[in-house]
């Protein structure tokens, strides 16, 4: 058996292989939908209308999705240059940490500066956070996906310690959450009384922004060139090294965005469940979208649905909810082999 | 001993790979000792009694010799590896053969002919009856290439059958008792090697009697590039250089000839600017360089023809455009305040496709899907196209077919006709001699003193790649 | 000087050869894949698989060797699927690790409220019970420590024994040290790399799979979420540590566990004084340092994360 490099199908025929995949996910999902003694069929539609099925719904969905457009924009960025960045988890933490110590009351500043203000402060942390697995790389070789493996479970720790110490919030009945931030650092909601805030926009914004980088921009080719062939790229007299670090910046100042958003646009205070692994559903997302910024807000939307829906579902028809993560990881795996299909054939001899 | 002569890409490798079950056939079957071998299978063609040693080794550096031979030989859910009998078998086979190697040494310490003794070994320790060298000279001096054929000959006197792969005339005629001469793919004909002589051979390999391209006598200009005493740090097995001198005319192709592996790989990455000198320095028409780097390199006027196509001259999964533009997208002509043009670089990818005559679908095509020769051909124009003052050209033509190779070098004459330094580097003595102006040899990491064409003889030549005065050459 | 005197007693020893065997397992898994060639990211999952695996085994009647055998089986199974993706597809080994870790997590988390939906405490089983091997136990200290363990330590260092023959003298050890350094020498040989490495992953994974079922079969007695917390991660920075070889592996896990069980008894010393989170960080922060430290000289297999398609040079 052998893979063979063919030319890119046409844009309707590409557009089957991702499909397949969907369908290839829903299928095995049937399956432990049916082990779990219930009809797939309902459960999908269950799952359908807890994610779209209503303006609340829906408008739920959109605000799952914001901090998983961050994520997924941040692994999509450093995966364009193979710069495997797992660690998108604690560059949103970093990001949270950054917004609670400046938010929540240190800065006595008018939204309009506040809030651009504590933005760049996330992302800069969260861009610090990577450059370190990033420089031990291209200096040490050292591989960056165990360095950003092991710092979520360092950064994590971090912050519980800095909750039940400099940060806790002296009114939390000693619970390790830190104080909400004041009014002038909080992000507005989209439609009055609805838990759609304006990080929505900002996300479909940064993505529009990260398009135009990898499409139009020097330093997007640069980074596509590095991570097709650094050798090559090298070679050719781009940077490499240099480009892997401005990568890194990007892609932990993306993530830690999310953070910032979470906080801010959403829940008011930092606590220890502020991500249920939107850094590793990041991953997800990107691949799903084949790394394209655009496509990474669909996907993160498409990814958010599922676990809306699925714990709408969960209550309603006694699935657990892991379903949906389940859904997502098959969804993984499947997508990349779509992707394989799409530039390469089989042959079988 | 038969030899299979031909071109570099006349399909030679492909034949045997097929016939070890590396690939494939389309058509057609391999059949041995009156077996029919089933396609695609190399253990039914080692069981068969079919031994290849491999133009590029297949050896594990992580093991030992005795390892490296003894790997498939023995049965695969066995508890325990027959060392001794395995160590026994390989010494009185080194000894009788004349394959002197240490069992116990690691395979990463050896030298490059020590290797080819253990590739050897590794055949005749399985019973092959038949021998397939690929190209067992390129990585060889002259010297060790006599030892080599001396224990060919003794294989063959014990009743095995060799297949001898290899585009050098002299060898074929020294050493085969028949030839079969392979030309794009075909068989162009069958001689006895004592019939026959290399005019005929040379004829049967490139179709025609070629006259090779006429070369009008050069018009020195003046001095594009001095390497002065520049020495390179070490990297693994490969040769560094050592305090080595050289000065580039313009207007003149100074040929670099030697045997692989003897520090052409570290001088190239030198000129390219991707390796930095220890020491020395590096004098750009009088002006000594300070930072050296691929990018100061291309900003020096120094085209770059890299040896490997596929992993150094281009990145196989960027289109067309945007591999002709990877030196230069930081130049005003492509780029602006961190934008990229992208209608003039596809504006330029489709000069170069028209004026280097390149075959593909479109400028947005993946450039894995050329061929060879085109994705060749793109180089060319990308380096060429600025009209650089100094090109390096290391192994402009190997794997190319004869109608790519003489347009490669029909390039290379214009440039320097319109005045460019030229720096030739091939493993092909017959192609340094054809087109240069003055040859320099290299031998483990030092260069001789130039002659200019015509001045030194072939043999001469050979002692000199061999190492043999060098100091007093 | 107290906080050096718990070096000397057997107790702390015996808490750290513990706190080493499912690393060890899972480490030797590592390693045997990463020998082959192929980096498997999908340890965190798998042993996460494993660990409920083993568990539910013995917690739906069955006995604790039937427990193992399942888990190993339940790795095999990802570790069939990491390779079938990694190895004939010849895949991106990070993503699809990842991916694999992803599912073989989420699916263990999702069985496991199938299974069990009504309850809120973990249920618990009979683990393995300590077993004295009589006569070097009494050797003070290192006997103790060494052989006053679980059945399941004790295969964890055969296991270690196992890989080291195998790797370095069987011919199949052979032919698995060649698929990571050069797999066109494995073919030249008439060995299929493809089948090489997928059957080195799968046993690997079974390996890991056995680590994460002695967490809940012979360290713990029961299964809760996120109870492997980047342990697979840490033994992917042992296999760099060990440079690739299991004796050196091993000592790097003990050396970890040592330092583990250590930090567990200094809080308990310090009382308070450092925030505990600093302890609970070590483990991940000194996993950072030794691939800091051993990186730059570190060998690796030449061929790992490289995919090898036939007739490839």
């Amino acid at each position: 058996m052998r893979l063979e490099p063919k030319p890119a199908p046409a844009l309707v025929v590409a557009l089957l292989y991702p499909i397949a995949a969907i369908v290839l996910t829903l299928a095995f999902t049937s399956l432990l939908v049916l082990a779990a003694g219930a009809s797939p069929f309902s459960v999908f539609y269950l799952v359908w209308r807890g994610a779209a099925g209503s303006q609340f719904a829906l408008l739920e969905t959109l605000t799952r999705a914001t901090p998983l457009i961050f994520t997924g924009l941040a692994v999509a960025v450093a995966f364009r240059a193979k710069l495997w960045n797992i660690g998108a988890e604690a560059q949103l933490y970093i990001g949270g940490v950054v917004t609670v110590v400046l938010g929540t009351g240190l800065l006595p500043l008018p939204s309009f500066l506040l809030i651009p203000i504590i933005m760049i402060a996330a992302m800069a942390a969260g861009a610090l956070l990577l450059l370190g697995p990033a420089v031990l790389k291209t200096r040490f070789g050292v591989d960056e996906v165990v360095t950003t493996l092991l710092l979520n479970f360092i950064v994590l720790l971090f912050v519980s310690m800095l909750l039940e110490g400099p940060l806790k919030d002296p009114m939390g009945l000693g619970w390790p959450q830190s104080s909400k931030v004041i009014a002038e650092a909080q992000l507005a909601r989209i439609i009055h009384g609805k838990r759609l805030h304006y990080g929505f926009a900002m996300a479909i914004v940064s993505a529009f922004i990260v398009w135009i980088v990898m499409k139009k921009t020097v330093l997007g080719y640069e980074m596509r060139a590095v991570g097709h062939n650094p050798q090559a790229a090298a070679y050719a007299g781009i940077p490499v090294n240099r480009v892997l670090m401005k990568t890194a910046l990007l892609s932990g100042g993306l993530a830690a965005l999310a953070g910032f958003c979470e906080v801010s646009g959403l829940k008011g205070n930092l606590t220890l469940d502020l991500s249920p692994g939107y850094g590793y559903s990041g991953i997800v997302v990107a691949m799903l979208a084949m790394l394209n910024p655009i496509g990474v807000v669909a996907s993160a939307i498409f990814v958010a649905g599922i676990f809306v829906g699925a714990d709408a579902m969960s209550r309603s028809a006694g699935v657990p909810s892991y379903i949906a993560d389940v859904m997502v990881a098959t969804a993984l795996l499947t997508m990349v082999v779509a992707i394989l299909f799409t530039r390469f054939r089989l042959r079988w001899k | 001993m038969i030899a299979l002569l031909g071109e570099n890409g006349a399909g030679k490798t492909t034949l045997m790979n097929i016939l070890f079950g590396h690939y494939v056939a389309d058509e057609g079957a391999v059949e041995a000792f009156g077996k029919r071998l089933p396609p695609g299978d190399p253990r039914a063609a080692l069981d068969t009694g079919i031994g290849m040693v491999h133009q590029h080794f297949t050896l594990a550096d992580n093991m030992t010799v005795l390892e490296n031979i003894a790997l498939g030989t023995q049965g695969m859910w066995s508890w325990k590896l027959d060392r001794v009998g395995a160590r026994e078998r390989i010494e009185k086979m080194s000894f009788e053969f004349g394959l002197a190697v240490d069992p116990e040494a690691s395979v990463g310490s050896l030298s490059v002919g020590e290797r080819q003794r253990v590739e050897i070994l590794k055949a005749l320790y399985r019973d092959a009856r038949i021998l397939i060298l690929d190209e067992p000279t390129a990585v060889l001096t002259p010297a060790e290439t006599e030892a080599l054929f001396a224990t060919l000959k003794l294989l063959v006197a014990q009743g095995l059958s060799i297949i001898f792969i290899s585009h050098k005339l002299n060898e074929v005629m020294a050493v085969s008792n028949r030839v079969l001469v392979l030309r794009s793919g075909r068989l162009a004909g069958e001689r006895v090697t004592a019939d026959t002589n290399r005019g005929e051979l040379a004829a049967l390999m490139v179709g025609q009697e070629v006259e090779p391209a006429p070369v009008p006598p050069s018009e020195p200009g003046p001095l594009q590039l001095v390497l002065n005493a520049i020495s390179t740090q070490k990297r693994g097995s490969g040769v560094s250089l050592d305090r080595i001198s050289l000065s580039l005319l313009g207007g003149e192709i100074t040929g670099l000839a030697g045997v692989s592996g003897n520090g052409q790989a570290a001088l190239a990455a030198l000129i390219a600017g991707v390796e930095v000198p220890t020491s020395g320095e590096i004098i750009v028409r009088g002006t000594t360089a300070r930072d050296w780097s691929p990018r100061a390199a291309l900003a020096a006027g120094i085209a770059r023809i890299p040896e490997d196509r596929h992993a150094v001259g281009t990145i196989g999964d960027m289109s067309v455009t945007e591999n002709v533009i990877a030196e230069r997208y930081r130049t005003p002509r492509f780029s602006s305040r961190g934008f990229l043009d992208w209608k003039a670089s596809r504006a330029f990818a489709e000069e170069i496709i028209a004026d280097y005559d390149v075959k593909c679908p479109s400028p947005e095509a993946r450039i894995r899907l050329l061929s060879g020769g085109n994705m060749q051909k793109l180089i060319l124009g990308r380096a060429l196209d600025p009209q650089p003052s100094v090109i390096l050209a290391n192994q402009p033509t190997r794997g190319l077919d004869v109608g790519a190779v003489g347009y490669v070098h029909r390039k290379l004459l214009e440039a320097r006709g319109r005045g460019a330094a030229i720096l030739l580097i091939s493993e092909d003595l017959e192609e340094i001699l054809a087109l240069s102006d003055r040859i320099i040899v290299i031998s483990k990491g030092q260069l001789s003193p130039p002659s200019a064409r015509g001045q030194r003889s072939v043999a001469q030549l050979g002692q000199l790649m061999a190492g043999h005065g060098m100091e007093t050459a | 000087m107290e906080a050096l005197d718990i070096l000397l007693t057997a107790s702390f020893w015996v808490a750290a050869i513990r706190i080493a065997s499912p690393l060890i397992f899972a480490t030797m898994g590592e390693l045997i894949c990463e020998r082959a060639g192929v980096l498997n990211l999908g340890i965190e999952g798998i042993m996460t698989a494993g660990a409920f695996a083993g568990w539910f085994t013995v917690y739906a009647g069955g006995d604790l060797w039937t427990g193992v055998l399942v888990a190993a089986l339940a790795g095999a199974m990802f570790g069939l699927l990491h390779a079938t993706l990694t190895v004939p597809l010849g895949l991106s080994q990070h993503v699809v690790g990842i991916g694999v870790t992803l599912l073989a997590t989420s699916l263990t988390y999702f069985t496991y409220r199938l299974l069990l939906p009504e309850v809120t405490s973990p249920p618990k089983i009979e683990p393995f019970q300590p077993l004295a091997i009589p006569g070097l136990s009494s050797i003070p200290v290192v006997g103790e420590a060494l052989f006053t363990q679980t059945p399941l330590t004790y295969l964890a260092f055969l296991a270690v024994a196992l890989t080291a023959w195998v790797l370095y003298r069987t011919p199949l050890g052979l032919a698995i040290r060649a698929a990571g350094e050069n797999p066109s020498a494995v073919e030249a040989q008439g060995i299929s790399v493809t089948t090489i490495r997928m059957g080195a992953v799968m046993a690997g994974s079974a390996l890991m799979a056995v680590g994460g079922a002695f967490l809940t079969m012979s360290a713990f007695n029961s299964f809760f979420f996120e109870m492997i917390n980047g342990r697979g991660w840490i033994c992917i920075a042992l296999v760099v540590f060990g440079s690739w070889r299991p004796g050196k592996a091993l000592i790097g896990a003990i050396l970890f566990a040592a330092f583990d069980a250590y930090q567990v008894r200094l809080q308990q010393i310090t009382g308070g004084v450092v925030p505990y989170q600093i302890f609970l960080m070590m483990p991940y922060a000194l996993s950072i340092l030794a691939l800091i430290l051993v990186a730059r000289r570190a060998t690796y297999p030449k061929a790992l994360m490289i995919p090898y398609q036939k007739g490839e040079r």
